[in-house]
């Protein structure tokens, strides 16, 4: 009656192109808060993101060229988080809630100020999107039973920035574990007075976190609006910056665990996607509502402390002042 | 404790350290004043002086951490200046912090090349570091484990590595904050063991300090500061612990009170066996044995730190110990589970706690709202389901005008007011609570000599009431001319009890630094 | 020593933080094309000119005078409850519970039974924020915010799947009886004589919003439990010397604060709606943060706050309407607002406080 095959493999293959905004989004947060930035704006970065690509790439007519509009709207943004919590030492929470609603109502006045399409833009044409990309071997290895299939499915086949969310988490471990800046970063959200005894600049040190935070988030976003979908809608990330929260504290701060706890979540939504399934495979109706409050009730369960201890970074959230 | 460095003064040698002249100020407090010092390399210099000395403000200025008011620096006889740490790292010195400064997750590796890192990739720099580390580690005896996380080690070892951190950059000078005041005393040997393998090599050592015997120990020259200001530079092998106590302490004019003598009656409180163990696993109260009794002021002498605060907070209900405390033959839950502040005000317990601004008063409150902090409940301030603000402001207003608080203003905020007059406000309200325990802490820190005696005199007011008062103060002058009864703390434990009139400052402060008869 | 009046701390920062705030979305307006003078114009002639739009600015500031109240209390105890919105969407469950399954012969009585419904169950959904907090120390803004989005999934299923009547394709509930149905003001005023638009919202729950201001008011500053939320709120180390229990405040401290956001719900799904949809709140639980922000959680800063941001609201439904103006203008300013008064308050008050010590010395 249902092919397992075929339903798993269309499930898994959302689950790649799901998770990949999430997993963008976890990193970013991963470098912020690994310097002791807590940052609750990621859905604001990554609405802001992909509402300045979808634009520019529709303009243009040149993708990459909305990719690069939508790291900068995201790094705008970022700034302005950094100058509030760094500089300002202001309260990093509120900021962070401020620069999300300032992204939700700005997208839309600025969408419906260009486009007069009720705030999102127009739908992405051939050049301005990203498209499918089919790995090589991908005819070669579908004679192959199960692997074939797969291969085609769920690796081959997606837009590039799912595999550029991929190779992130190799890259990011390796800066943040390998190298001079990333032991820094981590000190700097451990323990800020070592490093500032130690003579390296706290400030510049968070800033450099915060930016790297907003061109992840811009990528996330961007691919929201040019690979996921072809073009920007009022609200689309749709909570997900919560839900890349919500991973990254499940992920215990770590990369690679952030790229299964983004797919975990990933999977939870394609799965939500399809009722249908869940009932055929498990016989009983689970409901949809359910499903997708999931990853938040998941995310409270995590936080009480049930899942084991979720240890923050020792110094995040609070600004970083010199003890007398 | 010879070595060829220090025999003779040899003019042509230049000094490794020398300040002149430095001074420094925050707002109206002078911590720093002109101070000049000369310390030649190869040597262990300690700087001792109470508490608030102003001992950390000048290493601080020395770390680049704050920048000196007036005054100049001169390392190896060159004029450095130090605007920021990196600056001293680069003159060549180390710092110990007091608290460390160290990444609690990191390997002991991590941490010795944070900031000093060889170039942008870590595998080199662990590399690196790794066989510098074994180095130093032969020659100074500073065995650590490298792959060690830091936060499973004994505090003896992570001070090894704040240590091996300032050698690892070429540190000669090397400065430790009070660095034995979280080891045991096993420890305590061992890093003299290590600082004198230092010397030897010629590193020079500035070890600041409040204990005496450390002093005597380790080092060939000492400076005692106090309120500020050098009072004294000598050879060690040319002066004795007694001497320094009394430069420590100072000869001031003592404000001894007119007090008629004691009489004190029954025991009100027994403390038997009480342990206090902080949230980090320390042993702060080492089982002490105290008994209070009515009509008498019971004074605890000691640097602080020594675990007289957990004292306090112990029997204010809101640290939680081990042990038997009794009071007028009712024993005292000390879990915590069925008692707090409230509880103990309840028994007759008031507090005026060491720390006004943090816990005794709310610095946003105003003076009336202050006046029932902690007695917020009584029905005397409720009128049916509010809090009755008209008899609370009236009480205030009373409680201003007979402790002289200045301005008589229960409207103004807490932290608008003088040190003095907050305290004021905070002894009037647990004064005139009449309880029959007052717990004072550091009554008169940060008071004007005016407030002081008014406080002073109040509290043997209370006591001639017949009530018991329990006094922490680390001002020995204080605890001498208030106290009916000593007892000396050191280390969490009760060094001795002794009768002002029976003894004199030098006495009491040997034993506030640890010397007891047997030692001396 | 006193580094600004207190007058200053109270109202000048705010009111520079406003005028900033003020001064970037006319700068928006401009960036999309539009006039900001005219838009001005517009906004209070849509919001203030007339009987209707008074009617939907307080019917507005209604909502956000709970939500307002609802921050409010739970920053005088340092907490930062984002969960308003899912709060008060469990405070519409709640009356549409009572109003549905309960026969009222009097909308009086309906309203004190939806009141407590709502109240109820609003605390109810701040409870489990609250302690964890309390009791395992975990961050109350994500989990109130987590509560916001099960909140909206718990009732989309029961609209959806559980209280909606047979037949209908909303998600909602069934329409509450006739003897539930609250006045408008219209309705209040017509008797004093006073011509009120009929057509506009406002209704009988702005008098227990304002009641609300009054008992909190009375709560935080009259009351044994309110001085111990403030005292806690300043300094928790002090509220331990004294006796306070955190865990106790913490928990109560939200209860309030949680029970207030779920009121907002007698203005929006009993006295407007009258019956239960699914997104009633419509973000006013986050507007309550800008609200409580710039109202220094004071109520009289709060209600004064929410009948601007009211204004806001309004003012932004008549743009929309006649120029191009979307009402998401309303976030964007809500957003500034937000930022300028929490998140950039050393920015105006630094210079401020510099402005005084310059004049104090001068006269000094």
């Amino acid at each position: 009656m249902f092919d397992v095959l075929t339903d798993l493999l269309t499930v898994l293959d959302s689950t790649m192109r799901l998770s990949t905004p999430l997993l963008l989004a976890c990193l970013a947060g991963l470098f912020s808060e690994r310097a002791g930035i807590f940052d609750i704006g990621l859905e604001g970065k990554m609405l802001a993101a992909a509402f300045f690509s979808a634009a520019f790439a529709y303009v243009t007519g040149n993708v990459w060229l909305g990719l690069a509009a939508g790291i900068g709207a995201s790094m705008l943004l970022s700034l302005l988080h950094g100058v509030a919590s760094i500089t300002f030492r202001g309260n990093q929470l509120i900021s962070g809630v401020a620069i999300n609603f300032l992204a939700a109502g700005m997208t839309v006045l600025i969408a419906q100020s260009w486009f007069k399409q009720g705030g999102r833009t127009p739908a992405l044409l051939s050049g301005g999107r990203f498209e499918n990309i089919t790995l090589p071997f991908t005819d070669a290895l579908s004679v192959v039973p199960i692997i074939g299939p797969f291969y085609k499915e769920v690796v081959s086949g997606h837009t590039i920035l799912v595999y550029v969310a991929l190779m992130m988490v190799p890259l990011t471990w390796w800066v943040l574990f390998r190298t001079r800046f990333g032991l820094r970063l981590r000190a700097v959200g451990e323990a800020p007075e070592a490093v500032d005894t130690a003579g390296v600049s706290v400030i510049g040190m968070r800033y450099s976190a915060v930016i790297i935070c907003g061109v992840l988030c811009g990528i996330a976003g961007a691919y929201m609006a040019t690979g996921l979908q072809a073009g920007f809608v009022k609200d689309m990330t749709a909570g997900r910056g919560y839900i890349a929260l919500a991973a990254l504290i499940f992920a215990k701060w770590r990369p690679w665990y952030a790229l299964s706890s983004c797919l975990l979540f990933g999977f939870l939504q394609a799965v939500a996607l399809r009722p249908d399934l869940i009932k055929g495979y498990l016989g009983f109706e689970v409901q949809v509502q359910l499903l997708d409050a999931l990853p938040y009730i998941l995310t409270v369960v995590i936080l009480a402390g049930f899942v084991g201890k979720a240890i923050p970074p020792r110094a995040g959230g609070e600004p970083y002042v010199k003890e007398r | 404790m010879d070595n060829a460095n220090t025999a003779g003064r040899q003019e042509t040698a230049a000094p490794a350290i020398e300040l002149r002249g430095i001074s420094k100020a925050f707002g109206p407090v002078q911590a720093n004043k002109d101070i000049s010092i000369r310390v030649m390399p190869g040597t262990i210099h300690g700087i001792i002086g109470e508490n608030g000395a102003g001992k950390s403000t000048l290493m601080s200025i020395l770390f680049g951490y704050y920048k000196a008011d007036a005054g100049e620096i001169f390392i190896s006889g060159q004029k450095t200046q130090i605007p920021d740490s990196q600056a001293a790292i680069a003159a060549g010195i180390g710092m110990v912090f007091q608290h460390f400064k160290l990444v609690q997750n990191f390997t002991v590796l991590e941490n010795v090349i944070l900031g000093a890192e060889d170039g942008a990739l870590l595998n080199t720099s662990l590399r690196n570091a790794r066989a510098t580390l074994r180095q130093l580690a032969q020659e100074y005896e500073l065995e650590v484990d490298p792959d060690a996380v830091i936060e499973d080690l004994s505090v003896g070892h992570q001070q090894r590595v704040e240590i091996l951190k300032a050698l690892y950059r070429q540190a000669e000078i090397l400065i430790l904050d009070e660095p034995t005041g979280v080891l045991t005393p096993s420890e305590a040997d061992q890093l003299f063991r290590i600082l004198r393998r230092l010397r030897e090599e010629g590193k020079t050592i500035i070890l600041i300090t409040h204990k005496l015997r450390e002093i005597m120990d380790i080092t060939d020259t000492v400076s005692v500061m106090r309120r500020g200001e050098m009072t004294a530079t000598v050879k060690t092998s040319e002066t004795n612990p007694q001497e320094l106590a009394e430069l420590m302490v100072g000869r001031k004019v003592l404000l001894r009170i007119e007090k008629a003598p004691a009489q004190p009656k029954d025991v009100v409180l027994e403390i038997e066996n009480l342990r206090v163990i902080d949230d980090a696993g320390v042993e702060r109260i080492k089982g002490i044995n105290l008994n209070l009794r009515a009509g008498e002021v019971l004074g605890i002498a000691g640097v602080a730190g020594n675990g007289q605060s957990e004292l306090l907070e112990v029997l204010g209900g809101y640290q939680p110990a081990s042990g038997k405390i009794t009071m007028n033959g009712q024993e005292i839950d000390l879990t915590g589970k069925k008692s707090d502040g409230q509880s103990r005000r309840a028994r007759g317990i008031a507090h005026v706690p060491e720390d006004r601004q943090s816990e005794g008063l709310i610095m946003d409150y105003t003076a009336w709202e202050n006046v029932v902090f902690g007695y917020h409940g009584d029905p005397r301030f409720q009128s049916g389901l509010f809090m009755n603000n008209a008899a609370i402001k009236e009480d205030a207003t009373g409680k201003m005008e007979r402790f002289d608080v200045r301005p008589p203003n229960p409207r103004l905020m807490a932290k608008n007011f003088s040190g003095g007059n907050q305290q004021k406000i905070v002894v009037a309200r647990e004064i005139e609570r009449d309880p029959d325990i007052l717990l004072v802490g550091q009554p008169t820190r940060g008071v004007d000599i005016g407030a002081i005696e008014f406080i002073h005199k109040q509290i043997i007011a209370l006591r001639d009431r017949g009530k018991a008062i329990l006094l922490v103060s680390v001002e020995l002058d204080e605890v001498l001319s208030l106290s009916d009864r000593i007892a000396v703390m050191f280390d969490g434990q009760i060094m001795g009890e002794r009768l002002p009139q029976n003894t004199d400052e030098r006495e009491v402060g040997l034993l506030m630094a640890g010397v007891t008869e047997e030692a001396s | 020593m006193q580094k600004m009046p207190v007058w200053a701390d109270v109202i000048l920062i705010p009111l520079v933080s406003l005028l900033l705030a003020a001064l970037l979305s006319a700068a928006v307006i401009v960036g999309i094309g539009e006039d900001p003078q005219a838009a001005l114009k517009l906004m209070i002639s849509g919001a203030l000119g007339s009987t209707y739009g008074w009617g939907y600015t307080l019917y507005y500031a209604t909502n956000f005078i709970f939500t307002g109240l609802a921050v409010s209390v739970a920053f005088h105890a340092k907490l930062f409850n984002i969960g308003g919105e899912g709060q008060a969407m469990l405070g519409g469950l709640g009356v549409a519970l009572v109003a549905l399954y309960i026969p009222w012969p009097h909308w009086s009585f309906a309203l004190i039974g939806c009141t407590i419904g709502a109240a109820l169950l609003g605390a109810a959904w701040a409870y489990i924020p609250a302690i964890l907090q309390a009791k395992r120390g975990s961050h109350i803004v994500i989990t109130t915010i987590m509560f916001n989005f099960i909140a909206f999934a718990l009732l989309n299923y029961l609209l959806v799947n559980v209280m909606r009547p047979a037949g209908s394709m909303d998600p909602a509930t069934a329409s509450f009886p006739e003897a539930t149905h609250l006045p408008t003001l219209h309705m209040l005023l017509e008797p004093l004589g006073i011509k009120f638009s009929k057509a506009a919202p406002a209704n009988v729950s702005l008098v227990f919003a304002l009641l609300a201001a009054v008992f909190v008011w009375l709560l935080i500053w009259r009351t044994r439990l309110g001085y111990e939320i403030r005292a806690f709120g300043h300094s928790e180390s002090a509220a331990r010397y004294a006796g306070i229990n955190p865990v106790r405040i913490t928990v109560i401290a939200m209860m309030v604060s949680g029970a207030l956001a779920g009121m907002m719900s007698l203005n929006t799904t009993m006295g407007e709606g009258e019956r239960l949809i699914l997104n009633s709140t419509e973000g006013a639980g986050f507007i309550g943060i800008a609200v409580a922000l710039m109202g220094r959680s004071h109520p009289v800063g709060v209600v004064v706050a929410s009948i601007l941001f009211g204004f806001l609201y309004q003012g932004g439904a008549e743009l929309a309407l006649w120029t191009s103006i979307p009402r998401d203008l309303i976030v964007v300013i809500q957003a500034l607002v937000i930022l300028f008064t929490g998140a950039l308050d050393n920015m105006v008050r630094m210079p401020l406080e510099r402005l005084f010590l310059m004049f104090g010395r001068k006269e000094g």
